[in-house]
């Protein structure tokens, strides 16, 4: 059996150091339509200088590492268990390297643990079997700050006008936008689930930020509901940091999924404008990190 | 960017207004979630004894509280093994978790700046009328630009709570950040709060 720890400690580094292009690229396009001297262009000044250090220096981008969630595409006859092993070993020694905080914390007892390893669900990995001889690797890395800004609503919610339609989520979507204020560090990215029950719509509303920022959605109801909502949201004004701005969120995903006749849930996870996910894709002896 | 020295005195403190950029030089500590908590019970509240080296530690934040600023920040840090410790990475942390300590901290050690993200609400800002003080904003996950202004790691107390959560006594050197909170009830947050609110009523009128 491969033994790819050493690739995992390197798709962790490059996925805490350095942005995806697509993510900088969103970055840079709203910096231009700040006002010069105003304190949402300096935070885009900051935010874009930031992210060129800490990939020439393999620094993490945030201090906050938070949740390294894996998503694990694997071909049959793969075994989980052994990957299982060798991603808890790469979180470990990423995390003597500085790559990763430690991040850890036993709710009950209160002590962190100082590796990054916790229960099975920390770091998460999620297996799914494929066709094929590939295995796809995504990670994300979500922050704490964007974590606490996540919402889900229950439709319909009557003090937001909000019935069981697409209307009724972009209301809810709008409503958690405004409450999250700058507090997920803003301009984030929305995942937004609509459906599903209240524990396979969080999970899908993560899965579904591994979307590049200006890819719609494949369902052309939801692919202009995205646009209206980046739009909408970004007419609320609150900005980078919550300083006041143009730009509030960098983009919206939607995914729509199956629900209960008794249930309506819209499940949004916010990222961080630092929106670090990256892809490994292992054929044979062959490793890329894109 | 004004440059500022620490410790602070009143007089610059009620000089600073929302929207100065500021850079600061000097010493200051970290303190998040658990050293909130750690000081309001222990020293404040005194809801619970002071306990191993409690009294110790309070000792020797206490005089870098006063006049100073704490850093909302959980750092990336290396040297953990050999003790030469190094800010790798050091953005703010989101500070409204603070609200219902920050104000009693500040009071109780003459504390007149809190660093962090996302800003506070009411009572900081009261007290930040009271102390006088200011909160301060740094640019959220801009942790490895910040970083370099971390000139020396001086020391660590109450380690055993973690790394993110254990106050780091540092020495910075034009630190970054904005006043967006100030000490005559001017708070960018509430301003914010409200012109969105009116945005986000207007796009749920249609």
């Amino acid at each position: 059996m491969q033994d790819l720890t050493e690739q995992f400690v390197e798709l962790i580094r490059r996925t805490s150091t350095d942005l995806p292009p697509d993510v900088e690229a969103a970055l840079q396009r709203a910096q231009q339509t700040e006002a010069q001297g105003s304190a949402a262009r300096g935070s885009f000044d900051t935010i874009l200088q930031n992210v060129h250090m800490a990939r020439e220096k393999s620094a993490p981008i945030c201090q906050d590492t938070g949740t390294p969630i894996f998503y694990v595409r694997h071909p049959q006859g793969r075994s989980t268990r052994q990957l299982r092993e060798q991603i808890r070993a790469a979180v470990v020694e990423s995390t003597r390297r500085s790559y990763l905080r430690p991040n850890a914390v036993d709710s009950v007892t209160d002590q962190n643990s100082g590796n990054n390893l916790g229960d099975s669900a920390f770091p998460t990995v999620h297996f799914e079997e494929v066709e094929g001889d590939e295995l796809v690797v995504d990670l994300l890395l979500k922050g704490g700050g964007c974590e606490n800004v996540g919402a889900q609503y229950s439709l319909p919610n009557s003090s937001l006008g909000a019935g069981r339609d697409l209307e009724g989520v972009r209301r809810v979507v709008l409503d958690a936008v405004h409450r999250a204020q700058g507090q997920g560090c803003a301009p984030g990215v929305l995942g937004v689930a609509v459906g599903g029950d209240r524990g396979s719509s969080y999970y899908a509303s993560k899965e579904v930020l591994f979307r590049k920022i200006g890819e719609a959605s494949p369902d052309p109801k939801l692919a202009a509901l995205e646009t209206r909502l980046t739009e909408e949201a970004n007419q609320l004004g609150i900005g980078p940091m919550g300083f006041g701005g143009k730009t509030t969120v960098l983009g919206v995903h939607l995914t729509g999924m199956h629900r209960l006749p008794a249930c309506f849930f819209v499940t949004m996870s916010y990222m961080c404008w630092a929106h670090r996910r990256r892809r490994m894709t292992v054929r044979g002896e062959q490793v890329e990190i894109a | 960017m004004r440059a500022i020295t620490l410790p602070f005195s009143d007089e610059v403190i009620r000089s600073l207004k929302v929207g100065d950029p500021v850079g600061l030089t000097g010493v200051m500590i970290t303190g998040r979630d658990t050293a909130h908590k750690w000081m309001i019970d222990t020293f404040v509240k005194k809801s619970r004894p002071a306990q191993g080296d409690d009294a110790a530690a309070y000792a020797a934040i206490q005089p870098l509280l006063a006049g100073g600023a704490i850093y909302h920040c959980g750092p990336v840090v290396a040297g953990l093994d050999t003790h030469d410790y190094r800010f790798v990475a050091a953005g703010p942390t989101t500070s409204i978790r603070e609200e219902p300590y920050q104000g009693d901290v500040m009071r109780h050690f003459h504390l007149q700046a809190v660093i962090g993200k996302g800003g506070m609400g009411p009572k900081t800002l009261a007290a930040c009328g009271e102390v006088p003080g200011v909160y301060l904003h740094a640019i959220g996950g801009a942790a490895t630009l910040i970083a370099q202004t971390v000139t020396r790691v001086l020391g660590v107390y109450k380690l055993e709570f973690g790394v993110p959560e254990a106050m780091w006594v540092i020495e910075v050197k034009d630190f970054p950040a904005v006043v967006t909170m100030d000490a005559h009830g001017g708070s960018l947050h509430a301003q914010v709060e409200i012109e969105s609110k009116a945005a986000l009523e207007r796009l749920l009128s249609v």
